[in-house]
């Protein structure tokens, strides 16, 4: 059987590994003018990592989309170059992470052989979702890092749980609402009649623990794309434009009472308008990073030549200020169009899927990609209020890559899905 | 549900394309903003890994100049070798605080960024074209002038008044700028804490940011505006008086030390008569008095090439309608006319140019690196402020005031001088004292102000005429040896 979609993949991926070696080449020369020592056993791993995980597409899902993983493969790759050329110390933790990310990546590909089994645990999902999103909360394990409660510490790793609480979640929405959507598209709102609250209810229910996320653990960003999720995921299993008013509504009434409430709040909307005047306090991070992209201007100054290391969080947050800085307009617009591309190609999967379920499933999970890269791409150009949120796939951090893998495992799992079925009812015979 | 999802594709497709205009306008159009805005340190970090041109002065000593410091937290340290001599003049390269003076305003050419590319291994060498300053100051004359002034608090400006080249720029105190060229930033701040603590301000580069009321010498702006726009009052024989009485109030302007004094304008000029200048202010007119302070550069900014350059005042002539006892004041430089030192040079050099100022510079070429001339000194006119008949008139009228008036100690053997003193009283009992000059008289080489601030009392032993003059005299001498 031919697999051009596999040989288009595994195409994909060379080209992503040998930009990934080529960059990490650059990075080297351009801080000490030099070749690394250990360019060519990088490329091994970064090939033989990238390479199982084909393999294991060919194997468990053969007839998924081919763009997803080179995709991730070349913002995970530009990601660690520009981290080790940051920091060489988390550099070997985010190969770890890479590592255990693919595992992840491999092991749910393996596990998942049909994505509409996960439907049936969708109340499972639910109550994990949620345990994983309040773990921070808990006295022993929690931690505070940042001024956010995010954190668990489990032994001697620390963990964003809410990273697969965004994955737990999204499957339970998108079951759930699948199982509820008829009754929550006939409801009619009367005047003077309150909505009935069960159908109200989980809209309230989700608005109520964005609003946790928010105030006890401080985390903004999470809460606006947990909150941004879920309405849309209402409205397209709806269709009703209702639900996309009364969730604007609560976010600016939610938004203006965390304006009022927290001060916290209150600074990042200040540093927001004008961080110009904030500059050497908390307006520090963004105009440092308007510097790295101004400094970058339209080519970069080239890796390993410019100095973002003067901004606070460059690692995690902020890599694509580093990236604005050395690779200019030029690599900021590419991760920009990579993202589009993700987006596309999970969209794509979303409407060729035949079960409503798997679609509402595909949709979500890439409209958590997208936004999130949004949120924190137009936090940190200053087009939107910075709330802090990793760049999937890119920046540092062992939750948020592994939590990402899982993702796209599932998204390519959806793919094969729908093309099996599809290949099935062309072929009856097979 | 499909329309739903394509819709939310669309929506994030606009949003992303939001963020690539957002990239553009950061990337694109405010780019050069951000990449070379003063908090921005990577700019500085640039300038002190590589090399930079020198600062030298006419006579060839390096002034500022780039060390390789191989141990450095930099690749590169800017040392200053004459130390506090030419501080306002060169300023500094601050990591922190930024540039300063000729390291501000010929950044570009210090740097080596507006190096021209001449062919195409220009733009693949590695090599950093830098320019090299020279100065038209030297250190020769700048030393005298330091040595005349002392350890007293003033200004000594000496430019040629034919090309506005400067030729000395002093004023004390004076600061090293060597500590705020330092590696260590935290040494950096406190020597720039200690320097902005100090109530002697030994950063302000008095000289050309500093205004001081001109007293006296700002009677030649008045005789001028006297033969330019009055020719009817050059003639005019003006009463002898011990004091006069102003318009509209009960107050009474005196001669210096309650002398009396009158006659024509040369004969006010020569002692300095404030009675007879005040008198021949209300006869003029604000209107009058007011553009021909105006036309010797009052209210603008000298065009010197330095950064910060204040601008002299004098008020419009709206502001003395109703106000006859303000202008009276104004014609002798006192109540709201203020100039720097600067300012003052520029007038006597305007006298002494028959009529024409000079754009003012410190900078007499830059060479690039191989030597070739990047840059050379501008000699063109900044004020038309007489017609060269009048100039020559007033020339002779402050030669009288060297040769028999009140700047008897500015005078030079062998040569004529032409001068103008001036005592401006301040704030409290002190006054400033004041001299602009210029010589040789009939061809002029070399103009000079002189400032010595807050000399304590108002009596004959702080007079410009005593105090600044011999100042003056020293500088003009030495710069018409040295030619």
């Amino acid at each position: 059987m031919k697999r051009p979609r596999r040989n288009a993949e595994l195409g994909l991926i060379v080209l992503a590994v040998l930009l990934t070696g080529a960059l990490y080449a650059l990075a080297s020369l351009g801080r000490s003018a030099s070749l690394p020592a250990n360019v060519v056993p990088f490329l091994g791993v970064i090939l033989a990592l990238l390479g199982g995980a084909h393999v294991a597409v060919r194997i468990l899902a053969p007839d998924a989309d081919g763009m997803l993983l080179p995709l991730a493969a070349v913002l995970n790759g530009i990601g660690y170059v520009f981290i080790a050329r940051l920091d060489p110390d988390l550099a070997g933790l985010q190969a770890l992470w890479t590592a255990l990310g693919i595992g992840a990546f491999v092991g749910t590909l393996a596990l998942l052989r049909r994505a509409r089994d996960l439907e049936r645990y969708r109340y499972t999902f639910a109550v994990l979702g949620v345990v994983l999103l309040l773990m921070p909360l808990l006295p022993v394990v929690g931690r505070n890092i940042n001024g956010a409660r995010l954190w668990v510490r489990l032994g001697p790793i620390n963990f964003q749980p809410g990273e697969l609480a965004k994955i737990a979640l999204a499957i339970f929405f998108a079951a759930y609402l699948v199982e509820k959507r008829e009754l929550l598209s006939e409801v009619r709102v009367t005047r003077g009649r309150l909505p009935d609250l069960r159908v109200v209810g989980p809209l309230l229910l989700a608005w109520g623990a964005s609003l946790v996320v928010m105030t006890a653990q401080r985390d903004l960003g999470s809460s606006l794309l947990f909150f941004a999720f879920f309405i849309l995921m209402v409205w397209m299993a709806t269709a009703r434009g209702a639900y996309l008013g009364i969730g604007l509504g609560l976010f600016a009434a939610g938004a203006m009472f965390a304006y009022s409430t927290f001060e916290h709040v209150q600074s990042r909307i200040g540093v927001w308008i004008d961080p110009w005047s904030r500059a050497d306090g908390n307006g520090f991070q963004i105009v440092q990073a308007a510097y790295a992209f101004g400094s970058g201007g339209f080519a970069g100054t080239g890796v390993g030549l410019g100095s973002p290391g003067s901004i606070p969080a460059v690692a995690t947050d902020f890599i694509f200020a580093a990236v604005g800085e050395e690779l200019g307009l030029l690599g900021t617009t590419a991760v920009v169009v990579a993202f589009v591309l993700i987006v596309a190609s999970g969209l794509r999967i979303a409407l060729r899927a035949d079960q409503p379920f798997e679609q509402l499933l595909a949709a979500g999970l890439t409209v958590i990609i997208g936004l999130q890269a949004f949120i924190i791409i137009g936090g940190v150009t200053r087009l939107v209020p910075l709330t802090g949120l990793t760049l999937p796939f890119m920046s540092y951090g062992g939750s948020s890559l592994l939590a990402n893998y899982v993702l796209l495992a599932m998204l390519i799992r959806v793919s094969d899905d729908t093309s099996r079925r599809a290949r099935r009812l062309a072929s009856p015979e097979r | 549900m499909d329309r739903q999802i394509r819709r939310v594709g669309a929506a994030l497709l606009v949003l992303l394309c939001l963020l690539f205009l957002q990239l553009n306008y950061l990337q694109i159009v405010r780019a050069d903003k951000l990449a070379n805005d003063p908090g921005n340190a990577r700019k500085a970090t640039r300038d002190f890994n590589r090399d930079r041109g020198v600062i030298q002065t006419a006579d060839g000593v390096v002034v500022a100049q780039s060390v390789p410091t191989p141990d450095g937290k930099f690749k590169r340290l800017r040392r200053y070798p004459e130390g506090a001599l030419f501080a306002h003049v060169s300023g500094y390269l601050s990591f922190t605080f930024g540039t300063d003076a000729v390291e501000n305003t010929y950044n570009d050419d210090l740097a080596g960024r507006s190096a021209e590319v001449k062919d195409v291994r220009d733009v693949l060498s590695d090599r950093v074209r830098t320019g090299n300053v020279t100065l038209t100051l030297t250190k020769g004359l700048q030393q005298v002038a330091r040595d005349a002034l002392g350890n007293r608090r003033g200004s000594v400006v000496a430019l040629n008044p034919t090309d506005g080249a400067v030729l000395a720029m002093w004023s004390f105190p004076s600061f090293d700028p060597n500590p705020l060229a330092a590696h260590d930033q935290r040494a950096v701040q406190a020597s720039w804490k200690g320097l902005q603590a100090d109530g002697s301000k030994p950063l302000l580069a008095r000289t050309y940011r500093e205004r001081y009321a001109p007293g006296s010498t700002f009677k030649v702006v008045t005789a001028a505006a006297a033969l330019e726009r009055g020719p009817e009052l050059v003639s005019k024989p003006y009463p002898r008086l011990r004091e006069l009485d102003l318009p509209r109030t009960n107050a009474n302007l005196p001669n210096f030390g309650g002398s009396s004094c009158g006659g024509a304008l040369p004969d006010l000029l020569k002692v300095s008569c404030n009675t007879g200048f005040a008198q021949m202010g209300l006869d003029l007119g604000a209107e009058r008095l007011a553009a021909e302070a105006r036309d010797f550069g009052f209210a603008a900014r000298p065009p010197l090439d330095l950064n910060a350059v204040a601008a002299s005042e004098f008020p419009e002539a709206s502001s003395f309608r109703r106000d006859e006892p303000a202008l009276a004041k104004s014609a002798i430089g006192q109540q709201d006319v203020s100039a720097t030192p600067l300012e003052m040079a520029l007038v006597a050099a305007g006298v002494a140019n028959g009529g024409v100022i000079m754009k003012p510079h410190v900078m007499g070429e830059v060479r690039d690196s191989e030597g070739r001339v990047v840059r050379s000194a501008p000699s063109e006119p900044w004020q038309r402020a007489m017609s060269p008949a009048n100039a020559a008139s007033l020339r002779d009228m402050m030669v009288g005031v060297v040769n028999g008036g009140t700047a008897t100690r500015a005078a030079v053997p062998g040569v004529q001088v032409a001068a103008k003193t001036g005592t401006a009283q301040t704030v409290g009992d002190n006054s400033h004292a004041w001299i602009v000059a210029f010589a040789p008289a009939e061809a002029p080489r070399v103009a000079v102000a002189v400032i010595v601030e807050s000399q304590p009392g108002l009596g004959d032993t702080v007079t410009g005429g005593r105090v600044a003059a011999p100042i003056a005299q020293s500088v003009l001498a030495a710069a018409l040896r040295s030619r």
